[in-house]
């Protein structure tokens, strides 16, 4: 066995912010953040926290067809999660159906496939969507999923006005991080502005965009970085929906955040800590938001996937673990445990059902949930929260001097950013500056068996066949008819969300939505930024 | 005079997750290779092709989504078809044990799983390229 090289040189957060050997009340910030439940939120949105209400138990999940993925739904809320979120394959999230030739070898693979408002219908039976919280995660098809969740949702008998949830439909980071766009930015932001509006409207309770830092982080971010960039794309969809014509307190208090949590247990409360702090004086002081609803930063937390490693994988329970605990510490309103077998697969049930009671345990057990922002006043974490405060700051001045983030991202200024930053870490992993317990330190030669999750391989021949019978069985002069009016609409300024909708029923599939819209707006093709 | 290697870090299917070929990309470079990387969303053709126009000794390909399957034996073939069989070829990602060994089988040099050093990496191009003849002697 190898054993660690020994004691750090400096000492930093994971991050790289400097921590000095001891914090004492000179290293308070001047002013000591108000109770939780208080402008601006640092300890927290609600006075009391998890005493309340905890958090939403919510494992993001799906794979194969819907049918597959609709009897996984069944099982976690028979095992106590309270809340689904709908993981899309590849090819839903790139906008093709799974007949396409784009989708060979994807459809089903990272996530269920849906084509079709009849997949939809099929991934909810028997699960009310009236009174489950659902969230999905998709970007640039968003509107169209939304739409499908919508459609779906009226059969059961739920009116719009009933449905909560969440749809990602944060295109931003995508462009920053993910790399899952399909149109140009301009054209991307009017469609989830599009959403946005429609939402505002029609179903008031839906959080229509979730802006979301996790996959910044994940494509190797600094906590600062997540923190900065998702704010700053937060102001983006603000100031796009207010040139819409919104005032800012009709929709803000729908608008959600997902972060990552990290390895670094100290700096990620500081993040979101420090988030809540920057969202409540931008909401206030930058757009004179009134309703203090909308200074309230409400987010989802989920666990770092790329912290799990492949080697010994029983140790990503224990990341996982102290992960789940920083998230919920920081006050998170919704979480996502990792499975310890994530490193090689989509997660076994066994390793999904581990997972979700991890979070149990933390809620019922360890008694965390007793006491909001239980480190609250900590000088070490006060001052860790001050200086996160500061840097994310100066990042979003920055991105304010380059004209906000679309500019920045056709620079290709956030995404540079990263990929020096997820060098810089991997470079630390490499000399064993920075230890990976089992990967670069403490290796050994035991060979993990753990189960792990073999794809069904027939998962886009059932897809394609019911695409089949899908397109003989329709309507399709009111789909091309759907289709028509989609494109004009789209062409014209108009809201397209009512366009959608009616494509939606008609049972257009997901694919010849998005390329109805690929004929009126393009596709984007990045410059690579090494 | 010493010839560079030329390696193609390659991103094929639908899948946007870049990290990790972005970062080997920069790791060959600074081991005084050279390096193209093609971006997201590449056909077997289009990297092929790029294999060919570009010279180079060695394809990089990073593969998360589980395509793995569908899309390496399609390059492999065309390599095949169009006499490129000396292109040293890696796989690197989530490429489970049982494929790993069936994709060494279609003619794959190697394939990196998650936790590989970027050292590895390097050492093993270093170790396994070879340059033909022909060019050699320029």
């Amino acid at each position: 066995m190898k054993t660690a090289a020994g004691i750090p040189k400096s000492f930093t957060t994971l991050s790289g912010l400097p921590i000095a050997p001891l914090y004492t009340p000179a290293d308070l910030p001047p002013d000591l953040p108000p109770p939780p439940g208080e402008f601006p939120y640092t300890r927290g949105i609600h006075p009391n926290m998890y005493r309340g209400r905890l958090w939403t138990m919510r494992q993001f999940s799906g794979f194969g067809t819907p049918e597959e993925t609709n009897e996984r739904y069944r099982y976690l809320l028979s095992q106590g999660q309270t809340g689904l979120s709908v993981a899309f394959d590849l090819p839903t999230l790139m906008g093709y159906d799974a007949d396409h030739p784009a989708s060979q070898g994807e459809a089903g693979k990272c996530g269920v496939s849906i084509c079709s408002l009849e997949d939809m219908e099929i991934l909810f039976r028997g699960i009310p969507l009236g009174r489950i919280t659902v969230s999905m995660t998709i970007n640039s098809p968003a509107p169209i999923l939304y739409a499908m969740y919508i459609a779906a949702a009226e059969q059961q008998g739920a009116s719009p006005a009933q449905l909560s949830g969440t749809l990602q439909n944060d295109i931003l980071k995508e462009y920053i991080a993910q790399k899952e766009f399909i149109y140009p930015p301009l054209p991307s932001m009017r469609l989830v502005t599009d959403v946005i509006e429609y939402s505002t409207r029609h179903t008031p309770r839906f959080h229509p965009v979730s802006i979301s830092g996790y996959h910044i982080r994940e494509a190797g971010s600094t906590a600062v970085q997540e923190l900065a960039f998702t704010l700053r794309d937060g102001v983006e969809y603000v100031e796009w929906a207010l040139k819409r014509g919104l005032a800012i307190d009709e929709f803000a208090p729908r608008l959600s955040f997902f972060f990552n949590a990290h390895n670094d247990f100290f700096e990620e409360i500081a993040k979101y800590r420090a988030a809540r702090t920057l969202w409540a004086r931008i909401m206030r002081g930058r757009f004179h938001a009134r309703d203090e609803r909308s200074w309230k930063l409400r987010f989802h937390a989920q666990t770092a996937g790329c912290s799990l490693t492949w080697q010994q994988p029983e140790n990503n329970i224990v990341r996982t673990t102290l992960q789940a605990l920083a998230a919920v510490i920081g006050g998170a309103q919704s979480l996502h445990t990792n499975s310890l077998d994530e490193a090689y697969a989509l997660p076994s049930e066994r390793a999904v059902t581990l997972a979700l009671r991890t979070q149990q345990i933390i809620a019922y057990e360890s008694g965390i949930a007793n006491e909001p922002d239980p480190f609250g006043g900590s000088y070490f974490l006060e001052n860790l929260t001050a200086q996160m405060e500061e840097a994310a700051q100066q990042y979003m001045d920055r991105i304010d001097e380059m004209g906000g983030m679309i500019a920045a991202i056709d620079r290709g200024f956030p995404q540079s950013e990263i990929a020096d930053a997820s060098y810089r870490y991997q470079h630390s992993i490499e000399t064993g500056e920075r230890i990976a317990a089992g990967v670069n330190a403490f290796q050994d030669d035991s060979n993990a068996q753990i189960e792990i999750l073999r794809m069904n391989e027939t998962s886009a021949n059932l897809q394609t066949e019911k695409l089949r019978r899908l397109r003989t069985r329709r309507d399709n002069g009111s789909v091309e008819t759907g289709l028509r009016a989609l494109r004009s609409g789209a062409s014209a300024q108009e809201n397209t969300m009512p366009y959608i909708l009616d494509a939606v029923r008609a049972y257009a599939t997901l694919g010849e939505i998005c390329d109805a819209l690929r004929d009126v707006f393009g596709i984007y093709q990045e410059r690579s930024v090494l | 005079m010493e010839r560079r290697i030329r390696v193609l870090v390659a991103k094929p299917g639908l899948d946007g997750h870049d990290r990790g070929a972005k970062v080997i990309a920069r790791a060959l470079r600074d081991a005084g290779m050279e390096v193209i990387y093609t971006g997201l969303r590449q056909t077997p053709e289009m990297i092929v092709n790029a294999a060919l126009q570009e010279d180079v000794q060695v394809i990089g390909l990073s593969i998360l989504s589980g395509a793995h399957n569908a899309i390496v034996p399609r390059i492999m073939n065309l390599l095949h078809e169009r006499d490129m069989s000396d292109v040293l070829v890696l796989v690197g990602g989530i490429i489970p044990d049982r494929d790993a060994a069936e994709l060494k089988q279609l003619g794959v040099s190697a394939v990196f799983q998650p936790g590989a050093s970027l050292e590895s990496i390097v050492s093993f191009i270093n170790e396994n390229v070879r340059f033909e003849e022909m060019q050699v002697s320029e």
